[in-house]
């Protein structure tokens, strides 16, 4: 219980620290010095210090949007397993209420961004959600190739089980499950090559358009649930790559959080090396990533 | 099982997928050298041929042949042809891809109701040659331009090379060398033809040829 | 027994008064009313009753019709039908009593109330019949009382068309049912259900089960035979589309389960056929769903997705029978049932919500509405409630439905290839149709009620009395309740799962007691969403104590004059899913692109008509009446040669018989 809570505890602590590696990766391919590590945590309190400025036409759906998106992601943390070992709530199943919970995320920022009638939000999240239609389903099955490939159906004995033996056999399936969890994670993430969290022009944004009139302490829930959520879906990746299973607890977890700040400086390298896609290209990158675990599917069956 | 064979068996199905998502002609020319030079050393890692001077000249000659020098002549064709570089399929990239996919399940279906005369060195084998053979024929139905139908019959040839030596292993020297050669003359008169027609014509869209048919309904009667 | 006999009978009879009293708007109204709420109070308590002492509840008197006996029972697959048409039905006549109010001296809402009331007690007894006559009475009673409410404003040209699709529609589907049920009283000698026992194997139970499900697939809306719905449900008044939608396609489904029943064992393949037809309606139906701009027509599609989940259930339940394979026999037959209860309290709430838009705006159009929260707060919330359960959202109820088929298809992904492959189609279908889901109704919360009003409509809107929000807020009450008291409810659906699968009650009380786990975890993270959000919104409130909350413009990029109407609309919303579907959708579009720097005024407009009508149903339908043309000349109006036709018919019979 106690290492449980530990764990969740450790998620909620970290998971803005990412960033900021991050952005040091891309200040670092750019030859610039780059911000702070901790910049993320500074944003998010001197945010929580503010007051709030709201819109005219918003509603109590513009202050509730963050305060759902923000509950559903921590709620979503009690079912990702960290180094693993076993989530704090798991039980069969739990990858549809999982993946729920984050469609939940969703679907109050994207209310919120429409409540505010602007044209630039509504154009964010029409993409948002035209991206999650691809999204979902291609992080269902790839989480299925998983359920198959380990014989097991909740997150936390799925990722106990793909241990980093299975990937040093090569399996095929699970080589093609990470490259698709890698296509979901960036675009869910709302990274290059989906979307660019440094773009400074409203019609181009996906996600920072849909919180462009937010700010304060909302705009601190945002910021705080977007690191989160990229935890949450880095663990995904990361429990299948980058964990050990020494049998000290501590050691596990110190290489598990090594495993994820690996994470941020490949996606730090992928954002500096990379374009972002013209937009109507995304859906071609998300059906790969259906493509994939299609196939990963297709040789779980017969293999 | 054989793992690096697999993984090996797995880039080329990527490959198909890259080369029915992928927009650039340059970057398809290539995936399909890459996917050929996969293809011809899938035997090796397989160890199915046994190491006969003559296996490893027919190996050599296909991967030099589709490795290097269509990819050469592809993209020499390319520059002097100086054509938009652009890939333009009928229907949109997210349908063929679905396509690519619906077609993948379908060899392995197709390939799972065969009944083979001796095991195969991996059983995924099949109906990936499948797979890339139906993608070749893909590509050529679905895309305009002659250069990347080309490389349509590229990829029709590299299926049927690695279904030829999964089934036949060293046996296929003679069969492959005949395929090389017709291949190789496709290649050949296709560039010659693809210049050609791009001087003549300014672009090399096989779709415009339909003006040269004879008959023209008139509008009149 | 009798106390059920007593509903229906009081809904008739407070029909009957309600058409008596007409000229006096006021009392008809209020009569039709009280008798629903009383009826169905009645019959919730005979249910309640059926459900503690299940022994009592058959009766069978003979009758004068042929082949006919008056026998009704409420056994297990019955009460959870019964069930929602009570409350819904209820709810909205509450509702329709403020609703009507607006008709008051242009229509004749007495009629309606009629018609209403006689729906209502058709619909019961199509669930309780045991007859196939007294079902057939029944269902076309059914049929037609709601074919005259459809036509309630039917002076309107597209009303009238609606209702004449409707009647064609419900007719060809009867046939079938006649057919079918001819089929079956030929095996069995009787026309009385519980004689009705075909054995398996052979030709017969396949045809059997064919017409069912063309029969009842057509009132249940299975594409493609779903063309009436998008035209009928926007037509009838609010609180009936809400009851045809809620609750009267259900008794398809129900239809279809009691013939499953009579057969013996069913064949794997009708559940592979009902998933396939769960998939395609339940994907094809969300993507028609979110192209439509008329906000009941979107309401009617969406019942087509959910419809097809529903089915997908079903299918699941089937193939688990087949397969004798419990888990998922159980799981997939709880999770289509469960959608049956659910979709008839959110899709009810959404078209109660759907009707108080309309009710004050005077239009369906969403692409015109706009900024309706401010104006009618709690119509609002309880619509947002209703939107988030129909995505199948955690906590609320459809969440928890599509869970168990999501559940039943993840449990047997580790099955044999066949059923593994028909598995992950579900989830992947289950994955897109939710994700369309989401892109739909936040289209239509976000475009209706949030943002600015797009046009004068929106002027005058104000919260509607409160006969009109008391049901809504019932009905999102009800959502929320079912969403975090699952794991209570579902150990009573032993005696339900056990009629339906023929599994014995044992092993289903084994399967039931591993799925509640999971149940109980999904309430607990319910419960931990919820304390989450109360969190949360007091640290808020805490924080911001004290300080300055500032009230500005919406951030416009420096736009110096800002306009309503530049928001972006519910089409511009979806068009890049249009857009990427537009193969399935062939969405028409008709205006000008714009291409100087200074255009003139331009017009734009989309409009996405049914696939299966145009394309299917239209040739066929034009081929019929090529071939009708031809038979004109008989029917010329001289009423002499028609009284020819009787004799020389009569004395044809004559000879034929000597």
């Amino acid at each position: 219980m106690y290492a449980k809570v530990t764990q969740l505890i450790l998620i909620f602590l970290i998971s803005p620290f990412l960033f900021g590696v991050i952005n040091r990766i891309k200040a670092f391919f750019a030859g610039r010095k780059g911000i702070p590590l901790l910049q993320t945590y500074y944003d998010i309190f001197k945010l929580l210090r503010k007051g709030a400025v709201y819109s005219k036409t918003t509603t109590w759906i513009f202050i509730a949007g963050p305060i759902i998106s923000l509950s559903a992601l921590v709620c979503a943390c009690a079912f990702i397993p960290f180094a693993g070992h076993r989530a704090f709530f798991s039980f069969e199943g739990d990858i549809v209420l999982f993946i729920y919970l984050l469609g939940l995320a969703r679907f109050f920022t994207v209310l919120a961004a429409l409540d505010t009638g602007s044209s630039f939000e509504g154009m964010g999240a029409s993409r948002e959600v035209q991206f999650a239609v691809f999204a979902e389903p291609a992080l269902f099955l790839s989480l299925a190739a998983l359920v198959r490939i380990t014989g097991t159906m909740s997150l936390s004995d799925i990722f106990a089980n793909t241990t980093i033996n299975t990937l040093t056999t090569l399996d095929p399936a699970i080589l093609l499950v990470i490259g698709a969890l890698f296509i979901i994670f960036l675009t869910e993430n709302s990274r290059i090559p989906v979307d660019d969290p440094n773009t400074h022009l409203e019609l181009t944004m996906i996600h920072e358009v849909m919180v462009l009139d937010h700010g304060g302490i909302d705009f601190a829930y945002i910021l705080y649930g977007v690191a989160v959520k990229f935890w949450i879906l880095g663990t995904l990746l990361m429990s299948i790559i980058f964990r050990t299973n020494s049998g000290i607890v501590f050691f596990d977890y110190a290489v598990f959080i090594f495993g994820m700040i690996v994470l941020a400086v490949a996606v730090g390298i992928v954002e500096s090396i990379m374009a972002r896609l013209r937009l109507f290209k995304v859906p071609n990158l998300l059906i790969v990533a259906l493509a994939l675990s299609v196939l990963a599917l297709t040789l779980t069956m017969r293999i | 099982m054989n793992s690096w064979v697999d993984l090996n068996i797995i880039a080329i199905v990527l490959m198909n997928f890259m080369m029915l998502s992928s927009s650039r002609i340059r970057i398809c020319i290539r995936v399909v050298a890459i996917q050929g030079i996969l293809i011809g050393l899938m035997p090796l890692l397989a160890g199915v041929h046994s190491t006969t001077y003559a296996s490893l000249v027919s190996l050599s000659i296909s991967i030099a042949l589709k490795g290097i020098v269509f990819p050469y002549l592809l993209l020499r064709a390319l520059q002097k042809a100086d054509i938009r570089k652009e890939v333009e399929p009928i229907g949109g990239y997210p349908l063929s891809l679905l396509m690519g996919v619906i077609l993948f399940l379908v060899s392995c279906w197709l390939s799972s109701r065969l009944i083979y005369a001796k095991p195969l060195f991996s059983n995924l084998v099949v109906p990936v040659s499948f797979a890339t053979f139906f993608t070749g024929a893909l590509i050529i139905v679905s895309r305009t331009k002659a250069i990347t139908q080309v490389l349509g019959y590229l990829m029709m040839e590299n299926g049927i090379y690695l279904f030829g030596s999964a089934l036949l292993g060293g046996q296929s020297l003679l069969v492959e060398l005949a395929i090389l050669l017709d291949i190789f003359v496709a290649v050949f008169v296709m560039g010659i033809a693809i210049f050609h027609i791009s001087r003549e014509f300014d672009h090399i869209d096989t779709q415009n040829l339909t003006e040269l048919k004879d008959w023209v309904p008139s509008k009149q009667e | 027994m009798n106390f059920m006999l007593f509903s229906p009978a009081l809904f008739i009879l407070s029909g009957l008064c309600a058409l008596l009293l007409h000229k006096y708007n006021k009392v008809s109204n209020c009569i039709g009313a009280f008798g629903v709420v009383t009826g169905c109070i009645a019959g919730l308590v005979s249910l309640f009753n059926a459900y503690t002492n299940p022994e009592s509840v058959a009766l069978s008197v003979p009758w004068s019709i042929p082949y006919g006996s008056f026998s009704i029972a409420i056994d297990a697959i019955g009460a959870i039908f019964l069930f929602p048409i009570f409350i819904l039905s209820a709810v909205c006549a509450v509702y329709g009593l403020e609703y009507l109010r607006h008709y008051y001296g242009k229509k004749n809402t007495a009629s309606a109330w009629f018609f209403f009331n006689l729906l209502i007690a058709s619909m019961i007894l199509v669930v309780i019949s045991r007859n196939a006559v007294l079902f057939l009475i029944a269902w076309e009673m059914m049929s037609i009382s709601s074919f005259f409410l459809v036509l309630f404003e039917g002076e309107k040209k597209e009303v009238a068309k609606a209702g004449l699709i409707y009647l064609i529609a419900t007719h060809i589907g009867t046939l079938f049912l006649l057919v079918m049920f001819v089929l079956l009283g030929n095996e069995a000698g009787s026309f009385d259900f519980n004689r009705y026992q075909i054995t398996a194997g052979g030709l017969l139970p396949s045809i059997i089960f064919i017409s069912a499900v063309i029969g009842f697939g057509t009132k249940a809306g299975f594409m493609p035979m779903h063309v009436w719905l998008p035209e009928a449900h926007p037509a009838a008044p609010s609180h009936v589309s809400a009851v045809m939608s809620g609750v009267m396609l259900k008794t398809g489904i129900y239809g279809l389960l009691r013939v499953i029943t009579f057969i013996e064992a069913p064949c794997a393949w009708w559940g592979y056929l009902l998933i396939g037809i769960g998939m395609i309606s339940g994907i094809l139906g969300v993507l028609f769903a979110l192209a439509q701009h008329d906000l009941k027509r979107l309401m009617a599609y969406s019942s087509i997705e959910n419809i097809g989940i529903i089915s997908m259930g079903i299918g699941l339940g089937i193939l688990g029978i087949s397969t004798q394979n419990p888990v998922l026999a159980i799981l997939g037959f709880a999770g289509g049932l469960l959608h049956i209860v659910n979709h008839a309290f959110f899709k009810g709430l959404l078209f109660l919500g759907a009707g108080v838009v309309l009710h004050q705006t005077g239009t369906k159009e969403i692409d015109v509405l706009g900024g309706l929260l401010k104006k009618m707060p709690v119509t609002g919330f309880c619509f947002l409630i209703g939107v988030a359960a129909i995505c199948g959202l955690p906590p609320l109820n459809g969440f928890i439905s599509e869970f168990l088929i999501y559940l039943a298809s993840f449990k047997n992904i580790l099955a044999e290839p066949s059923i593994a492959i028909v598995s992950l189609g579900c989830i992947a279908s289950l994955a897109l149709i939710g994700g369309l889901a989401v892109t739909c109704f936040t289209k239509v919360f976000g475009i209706i009620f949030s943002g600015e009003p797009r046009s004068s409509s929106c002027q005058n809107a104000h919260e509607p009395g409160m006969l009109m929000i008391v049901p809504l807020i019932i009905l999102a009450f009800a959502c929320v309740a079912i969403g975090i008291s699952f794991p209570f409810i579902l150990p009573k659906a032993d005696r339900l799962l056990a009629d339906i699968t023929g599994i014995s009650p044992d092993l289903i009380r084994t399967v039931l007691s591993g799925t509640m786990n999971p149940l109980i975890y999904i309430t607990t993270a319910g419960l931990l969403l919820y304390s989450g959000l109360f969190l949360f919104a007091v640290l808020r409130r805490m924080l911001l104590k004290g300080r300055t909350i500032d009230s500005v413009p919406t951030w416009d990029c420096g736009y110096a004059k800002p306009d309503p109407r530049m928001q972006y609309t519910a089409s511009s919303y979806v068009q890049p899913i249009v857009d990427f579907f537009k193969g399935i959708l062939r969405t028409q579009k008709h205006g000008c692109e714009l291409i100087e720097y200074f255009p003139d005024s331009s017009s734009f407009k989309t409009k996405t008509s049914d696939i299966f009508q145009e394309n299917l149903f239209a040739p066929i339908l034009a081929f019929i009446h090529r071939c009708a043309e031809s038979l004109k000349w008989f029917q010329h109006g001289k009423l002499q040669v028609y009284i020819l036709y009787i004799l020389f018919t009569l004395v044809a019979l004559f000879i034929w018989k000597l």
